[in-house]
């Protein structure tokens, strides 16, 4: 709302002192005049069935035990569907089907031939993008500027670009001839369902091999209608193999003994487990945990787009992205102007209902990370930091968070070392490069991180200090299914897209 | 003026292009629909500065233009006017006269529009003759191949002089932004002429392509919104060239909206250099009460 | 034969470039096939491997950021010093039991094996780096970074070439590294300690710790600093053993146990690889 404010020229002109800069006392009024009516999605072509069972060998079947779970709208906190719970015995079922369509069939067709199933299915998933968007925003939150224009055009664009290697293999591993390794196990997360699922099964099918995946239980309905494209594009029997369920399903997959390779995406709390169960096995696996992006700004940075690059460093996917850059670190000298930007960019933005397409902050996924959330906002108010919270209206139902930023944080605070997977940013400052670089290294995690300069040597020197598979300069949470993408250290192990995404599903002869 | 330091304008604000260009697209990707729509299309129709800038401009052609500014569709009489005429300075006068009684401004290109190859005095004067001629409103060019040398005093000591040749009169300051071409030029020319006293920036002539765009004008508001936290006074924006869509007009309210804020969706702050759009604005207008669809048929054209 | 009283070596550590013995003053025998006593070889304990970690990751930043050229050039002079240290090990192997000419060969194909990965460390970025043609208007690549500092276990057949084997790859590309020798024939490593002092390895870059493997391994396996794992020993449950200590921090593990370390195989720019992270920057292309 506006607050007192210096409207005419005249009352800043007449003989008061000169103003310092930045002059907070000025505010800017982005909520008093002329607000965007409701721009709903509509919803009403999208079909979502009353219940789901797995994908098993082309086959949509009931799960053995005949249990079922629910997935909800998180916006709306009513209920979407059922889907089955996935136990060993589905597990086992659908790993068998991919091991047989192995043999059988997948490993027996060309590369070439690979190739143009993975094309029709990423024709089919531009053909259904709509439904797929939406359903993506219905089931898991995420707003539809999202879901449109970045989920899912990437998933296609992932299946595209993995079509075209099934039959040019050989190029990609100089020296050495590759091949499958069988049946991939794979688990994703419940943040981007569709492109996820995409960059999972994509490279798996160009380099021969069978796939079962298991997709979040809160998300799981893009997932089971990627398996009916599967079907439509004609895609062998028991190539893909959904199975739904929550941990314990994923559980039995990674100790299923038929299963030669897992990729799995999600916390690095669950990637040590199955690091750990996969101890003393010979399966192969690649892990994409979480992370505690640094985003380093420095005084010549390009200011106003660096604002821009902030906002879509945290407050993308209501933060959250593995790769988010939660840790701002700004040079001293700037901070007090560039936070200021912020917070005037903050107030812009729309918080509420994901179909809206107007909507640049959707539904926190899940009751449980809702919850998770809000304990971190509390914790961080316990730790000393001063919270700041843009003025926006929530709706009254579904899990919403309002962006925020902490400042006055230091390196020990909780809210600095743990990832909080939400719209929450921490700020600190730094005087100098090697502090910069010291601050964004000091944490087990190194996903990506961000740095904003005009200098391109500095760009050179710290983007090699710090230690993060993705350097995003001048830009931060752009992806690109040529372009690789994976942790250091507690981040995972192995990487997804581009060439070097093929590595972790083939062995080398 | 207001005492503020001067910024050294040999320093460049650094601007990243793909940064801005990213920035408006998903600005572009605002959905305006219903109240909104209809709102913001009048409050556009309110912001244009109608204007003809041609040789061949005839007395009858500039009367003709001001019937359309008082009354943009006569079927709906309860419209919003246009903001001001804008025109040559040897029609003033006639506009003058063909818009008195009414609130809307008279706008006139001077100085050596819209090359500004001219000497200095010859721009004071041709000032002079447009405010004598009784224009509210100035738009003057700037010398861009000072600027371009790099002499950015004498493009601010001449935009401080044509501001004082305009007394009362409002200055806008053409930066012709696509000669200056990188955004960096662009913001700095804003910088410079908004501490030189200008109450608008206005991005180009219409006689150059790239005339306006939208990367370039969210530049300018940056400026604007930076200018006003350090000096606390408000300047004014005008896009001018190429803007000939309703849906463009409302981009362009997106970007004020969501850069500077409601105190500047007025006219006294923002203004489209615009012909073509008004009718394109009427007949969306047209379009959201009746529910059909229109013919430029049934629109003048001015 | 001289009557002169031939002067024995004490073998000690190598770690930090220095020649430390133990921190706790164990030593244990080495004795030849016919249990002949031919040395005493430090018994170092945890804290020697918590030591050498500390060493190792201090060492990481400088050897990471020498350039390509200037690493291929100390592993090549490491070869050069092998070269002409070539009679010590053939000598000191034939003490522990080698045949002559065996010892020959592997003294031989490890100083070739050096020469081998030498050529790599200019040459890994530009095989297995990318320029990744984004559909966006950013320039974008990715380029192999060293994963950081790499726990060696090495096996108890071929002790130089083995050693050689594992740890040139490991460092070529930048990553420091500690090992655990053979617990039965550590004397190789150590000697091999002497040479990389000899041949400008910055200090604490390769660190070599002898002992009871089996006292050592769970230290340098779960070390919170410790990035990666590049383990020679072919035994199930150690090998299972590795792997869960390594989930606690997500380390990267390679088992690689051979039965034939002259193999041609085991020169293979995989291996570098597989200590290796790709970092992908992303930059705007614009004026």
């Amino acid at each position: 709302m506006s607050e007192t404010k210096e409207k005419t020229s005249a009352d800043a002109t007449n003989g008061s002192p000169k103003p310092t800069s930045p002059n907070a006392d000025l505010k800017l009024d982005f909520a008093s005049f002329w607000e965007y009516s409701s721009a709903p999605e509509s919803s009403d072509f999208v079909e979502i069935n009353e219940k789901y069972n797995h994908f098993i060998n082309g086959e949509f079947v009931e799960p053995e035990k005949g249990r079922y779970m629910k997935s909800i709208n998180p916006a709306s906190e009513e209920i979407l569907t059922e889907f089955a719970e996935g136990t060993s015995e589905d597990v086992d079922k659908a790993v068998q089907a991919a091991r047989k369509a192995y043999n059988k069939t997948w490993s027996k067709l060309s590369g070439r031939e690979r190739g143009k199933y993975l094309y029709r299915i990423a024709r089919m998933i531009q053909e259904r993008s709509r439904e797929l968007a939406i359903t993506e925003t219905m089931d898991g939150g995420k707003p539809i500027r999202e879901s449109r224009d970045v989920d899912v055009p990437l998933a296609a664009a992932h299946f595209f670009y993995y079509a075209g290697w099934a039959d040019k293999l050989e190029y990609a591993f100089p020296g050495r001839k590759p091949e499958p390794l069988g049946v991939c196990g794979q688990i994703i997360p419940w943040n981007f369902p569709l492109l996820m699922l995409a960059w999972k099964i994509a490279p798996a099918l160009a380099t021969g091999n069978t796939v079962v995946l298991k997709p979040a239980e809160t998300t799981p309905i893009t997932a089971l209608k990627f398996a009916e494209i599967c079907s439509d594009a004609g895609l062998p029997d028991g190539v893909v193999n959904i199975v739904t369920g929550a941990g314990q399903t994923g559980s039995a997959i990674v100790n299923h003994q038929g299963v030669d390779k897992i990729a799995f995406t999600g916390s690095t709390e669950v990637g040590k487990i199955i690091q750990k169960s996969l101890a003393g096995t010979y399966k192969k696996y690649t892990l994409e945990l979480g992370g505690k992006g640094p985003n380093i700004v420095f005084e010549d940075a390009p200011i106003d787009q660096t604002v821009e690059g902030i906002i879509n460093a945290i407050f993308f996917n209501q933060g959250h992205v593995c790769c988010a850059g939660s840790r701002l670190l700004i040079q001293e000298g700037i901070s007090e102007r560039l936070i200021q930007k912020l917070k005037d960019r903050m107030e812009t933005l729309i918080v509420g209902d994901p179909l809206d397409k107007n909507t640049d902050i959707g539904a926190i996924n899940s009751k449980a990370q809702f919850e998770k959330i809000n304990e971190y906002l509390e914790i961080g108010v316990n730790e000393g930091a001063e919270i700041y919270q843009s003025k926006c209206d929530l709706p009254e139902n579904g899990y919403f968070c309002r962006p925020t930023i902490f400042t006055g944080v230091g390196q020990s605070n909780r809210i600095v070392r743990e990832e909080i997977f939400g719209p929450v940013l921490t700020i600190q400052t730094f005087r100098t490069p090697d502090e910069a670089i010291e601050k964004a290294n000091n944490t087990p995690y190194g996903l990506a991180s961000g740095i904003w300069t005009d200098k391109g040597s500095k760009i050179f020197k710290v983007g090699q200090k710090v230690r993060s598979g993705v350097m995003w300069s001048n830009t931060y949470n752009k992806f690109d299914p040529t372009s690789p993408f994976g942790g250091y250290k507690e981040s995972g192990i192995g990487r997804e897209g581009g060439l070097h995404g093929l590595y972790p599903y083939v062995k080398l002869n | 003026m207001n005492k503020v330091s001067l910024p050294d304008f040999n320093q460049t604000i650094p601007i990243d292009q793909i940064g801005v260009e990213e920035r408006v697209a998903r600005l572009n990707s605002r959905s305006i629909k219903k109240e909104s729509k209809v709102q913001g299309l009048k409050l556009a129709l309110s912001m244009i500065d109608l204007t003809t800038l041609e040789g061949k401009d005839s007395e009858g052609k500039v009367i003709q233009l001001c019937s359309k500014a008082k009354k943009p569709y006569a079927p709906m009489p309860d419209l919003p006017t246009v903001a001001a005429v804008c025109v040559y300075p040897n029609m003033v006068s006639t506009a003058k006269k063909a818009l008195n009684g009414s609130n809307i401004n008279v706008a006139s290109v001077a100085t050596a529009f819209p090359s500004g190859m001219a000497k200095l005095q010859v721009k004071l004067d041709d000032t002079k003759f447009a405010v004598e001629q009784g224009a509210d409103e100035v738009d003057m060019v700037i010398s861009r191949g000072e600027f371009l040398k790099g002499n950015f005093s004498f493009v601010f000591d001449e935009i401080a002089a044509v501001k004082e040749a305009c007394g009362d009169a409002h200055l806008k300051v053409i930066l012709e932004t696509g000669e200056l071409e990188t955004y960096e030029n662009v913001r700095k020319a804003s910088d410079i002429a908004m501490h030189a006293g200008a109450d608008f920036i206005k991005t180009s002539t219409g006689k150059v392509s790239p005339a306006a765009t939208q990367p370039v004008t969210l530049v300018m508001l940056e400026a604007i919104r930076d200018f006003y936290r350090e000096t606390g006074k408000m300047i004014g924006m005008k896009p001018a060239g190429g803007i000939r869509k309703a849906k463009q007009a409302l981009q362009y309210l997106v970007l004020v909206k969501e850069t500077l804020g409601a105190d500047w969706l007025t006219p006294d702050y923002f203004r489209f250099g615009a012909s073509s759009l008004a009718n394109d604005l009427l007949m969306q207008i047209v379009k959201q009460e009746t529910g059909v669809y229109q013919s430029s048929n049934y629109f003048s054209n001015d | 034969m001289s009557d002169r009283l031939e002067v024995l070596k004490t073998y000690k550590t190598y770690v930090g470039g220095k020649f430390p013995r133990s921190e706790s003053n164990r030593i244990y025998r080495i004795e030849n096939p016919g249990g002949k006593h031919i040395a005493n070889a430090c018994r170092c304990t945890r804290k020697d491997v918590r030591d050498a970690v500390v060493v190792a990751r201090s060492a990481f930043d400088g050897w990471s950021g020498r350039s390509a050229y200037n690493r291929g050039q100390i592993l090549y002079r490491i070869a050069e010093m092998l070269e002409g240290r070539k009679d010590q090990f053939v000598n000191e192997l034939e003490l522990l039991g080698a045949k002559k000419k065996n010892a020959q060969k592997e003294i031989e194909i490890s100083i070739d094996r050096l020469i081998y990965y030498a050529g790599w460390t200019d040459k890994i970025s530009q095989v297995f780096g990318t320029v990744n043609p984004v559909a966006s208007s950013h320039f974008n690549f990715s380029m192999p970074e060293p994963t950081g500092v790499v726990g060696i276990i090495g096996p108890d057949e071929s002790p130089l070439l083995s050693i050689v084997s594992l740890v040139a790859p490991v460092i070529a590309c930048g990553n420091s590294c500690i090992i655990l020798a053979s617990t039965e024939n550590p004397l190789s490593a150590v000697s091999f300690g002497e040479v990389l002092h000899a041949s400008d390895v910055p200090a604490g870059v390769v660190n070599i710790l002898t002992g009871n493997r089996d006292e050592m391994v769970n230290h340098l396996t779960t070390h919170m600093d410790v990035n990666a794992i590049f383990n020679a020993i072919n035994d199930s449950e150690t090998k299972k053993q590795l792997d869960e200590n390594a989930s606690i921090s997500v380390k990267r593990v390679k088992h690689y146990s051979q039965s034939d370390w002259s193999e041609e195989k085991h020169e293979n720019p995989y291996l570098i690889l597989d200590f290796m992270e790709t970092k992908t920057t992303w930059h705007p292309v614009g004026a």
